[in-house]
């Protein structure tokens, strides 16, 4: 359109293509400015959230050597393991040894049990991983292909009752959707099992089986977020000019959101995929409890009950990393996906 | 009494039906125990019973009469959410004032602080700080209304931040009123519908977040009733296909749904759409 109306008005499209290259290199500096921006708060706020974890410890009422002994040990011995645990050192001295042995994989010892963490966390870091990508894998396309079909046909029937749906299931507490789920499709129609037993031998096909059920809750919880702001942004740019525009040109209503609403309402739904991919690596945590699935959220929740700090810290850790990683790559892509920032005028 | 109905039938049937329901909880919460047959420890019977004329929604895995405890649970459930909302209101509210009327380092101080706790997932922050102070209703209650502060602080503090720079305010300030009075008179009066419409939302995360903490065994200590513990006490009986220990999972969902649909029509009404 635009080289259209500079080549009518006299210009030649050298000087056109070389107007564009110069604005592209601008903009792709403000992006990359942007990018790099983002990534230093983003790695700032992990190094923050660490030490927060890591002072959790710090706060426990009482001394760490003190709570793996009991009550009856004596002060010597205590003095000696307190040296052997390295309690003794100043605690920004233990902070980077603590930093250092997780970067290198040694999370420490369980005090409950004195296992290494590392082999706790081994078998079942894969294990949550596997639920939430499986998870997200279904989730995703279902909830934009939800959120565009109720946005085309907004005040519909079909809009009205997924609208319904979705609203109820984001009211209703994860443990109940998932029983739910289990009475209606383990007990009433047994099609899956109530348990999800796995280990690390469960052949693929039989993993898929087994994980069914937590999956469709997963599904159910996450769908209803983010179809619900896929439809709300295209709807927020459906209102533009230059949607009218195109409607106005004679556009089909499918090709109008596809091509020129979509776009538009990339970054806030790329947003929301990614904070509802973080959620689902947290939201694990109640699903796997109710499914006895072995996963870092059961993991979690069983070391606050016994106040195994040293197990709690290195989970919440994991938990936290992903998270705000997720979230980095959100923002990141937000920017780099955005036609206002990439077609600069 | 007719002005009263008359407002009553202009409302939409969700919130007549969300109003409804609330006021019947308030009721529960209010009247526990002169509404439930048994008490909320008691134990009655064998474990497991079905439903009888005596035990309405049969026992619990104790022997407990569960149509009691659903009852006696609404106190503990709805009444933990209620406190922990209003302290983080308070604490938040307040705070998101000061940061916006005095501006410079505190707000800086606060404002980073409220980032960095909201970069970490509130689940698993809660998780942390609980294996730190030990699982009871009083440190679930401070742990969750320190956590849902930071939200509340952000829109007092954005809210107030716009108040803060009209003229009266300065005016105001010209005239020698302190710092409190500022806040208190001129500030928190302009702030106060937003933070109002804010906390049946609040409200409905906090309650769902206690729930499901609870549910996993690290909110309301037994005996105590309490609505997500005896989902998790009772759920063996799902695998035989018996619905009771949905019923309070039931309850929970009713309640945030009928103030979904109150808060809906409110904001529905306050943004003037007519549909």
């Amino acid at each position: 359109m635009d080289s259209v109306l500079w080549s009518v008005g006299g210009w030649t499209h050298d000087r056109n293509n070389v107007y564009e290259l110069f604005m592209g290199s601008i903009a792709m500096k403000a992006i990359l400015i942007m990018v790099l921006q983002r990534l230093s708060l983003g790695f700032l706020t992990l190094f923050v959230v660490s030490v927060i974890i890591f002072s959790a410890v710090e706060l426990l009422p009482g001394d760490l050597a003190q709570e793996i002994l009991g009550q009856s040990a004596t002060p010597e011995t205590v003095a000696a393991f307190r040296a052997e645990l390295g309690l003794d050192k100043p605690a920004v001295q233990r902070y980077g040894q603590w930093l250092f042995n997780v970067a290198s994989g040694d999370f420490g010892h369980s005090l409950a049990n004195g296992r290494a963490i590392s082999e706790l966390l081994a078998s079942r870091v894969g294990n949550t991983l596997f639920l939430a990508a499986y998870a997200a894998i279904i989730a995703v396309p279902l909830s934009l292909i939800l959120g565009i079909l109720t946005a085309l046909y907004r005040n519909s029937w079909f809009d009205r009752s997924v609208n319904v749906l979705t609203l109820s299931s984001i009211s209703f507490p994860e443990f109940f959707i998932a029983y739910i789920l289990i009475l209606a499709f383990a007990v009433k129609i047994p099609l899956f099992p109530s348990l999800a037993n796995i280990y690390p031998d469960t052949p693929l096909g039989d993993m898929l089986y087994r994980a069914a059920l937590p999956v469709m809750t997963l599904v159910m919880v996450v769908v209803a977020h983010m179809m619900r702001m896929t439809r709300a942004a295209i709807i927020n740019v459906l209102a533009s000019p230059y949607v009218e525009m195109a409607r106005l040109k004679g556009l089909s209503p499918f090709r109008v959101i596809v091509k020129h609403a979509l776009p538009n309402a990339l970054a806030p739904i790329i947003n929301v995929i990614a904070l509802n991919l973080a959620y689902l690596v947290v939201g694990v945590v109640v699903v796997e409890v109710v499914f006895v699935y072995p996963g870092l959220g059961q993991l979690l929740v069983d070391s606050v009950s016994k106040r195994d700090v040293t197990v709690v810290q290195a989970v919440s850790l994991i938990f936290a990393a992903t998270f705000i990683l997720l979230n980095l790559v959100a923002d990141v892509l937000a920017i780099v996906t955005n036609p206002r920032l990439l077609n600069p005028r | 009494m007719q002005k009263f109905l008359s407002s009553w039938w202009g409302i939409p049937l969700s919130a007549q039906f969300g109003l409804l329901v609330i006021t019947v909880y308030l009721l529960l919460v209010a009247l526990a125990p002169w509404l439930a047959p048994f008490g909320e420890t008691e134990i009655l019977a064998n474990a497991y019973e079905p439903w009888s004329s005596t035990y309405w929604l049969g026992t619990d895995s104790l022997g407990r009469d569960m149509l009691s405890r659903i009852i006696y649970g609404a106190r503990n459930t709805v009444g933990i959410a209620l406190i922990a909302t209003l302290l983080a209101f308070l604490i938040g509210g307040l705070l998101g004032l000061l940061a916006a009327t005095v501006g410079g380092v505190l707000d800086q101080l606060l404002s980073r602080m409220v980032d960095v706790i909201m970069a970490i997932p509130s689940l698993i922050f809660a998780l942390l700080m609980l294996t730190i102070v030990g699982t009871s209703a009083t440190s679930l209650v401070l742990v969750i209304a320190l956590l849902d502060s930071t939200k509340v602080f952000r829109l007092a503090r954005s809210v107030a931040q716009s108040i803060v720079v009209m003229d009266f305010v300065e005016a105001a300030r010209l005239r020698g009123e302190g710092r409190w009075y500022l806040m208190r008179h001129e500030i928190l009066p302009n702030v106060s519908a937003p933070l109002i419409a804010e906390f049946g939302l609040r409200f409905c995360f906090v309650f769902l977040f206690i729930s499901t903490l609870s549910f996993l065994g690290l909110g309301t200590q037994p005996p105590a009733a309490d609505w997500g513990s005896m989902v998790r006490d009772n759920a063996t009986l799902i695998s035989f296909g018996d619905i009771t220990p949905l019923l309070p999972a039931l309850a929970i969902a009713l309640l945030t749904v009928a103030i979904n649909f109150v808060v809906d029509w409110k904001l529905h009404a306050a943004s003037g759409l007519k549909d």
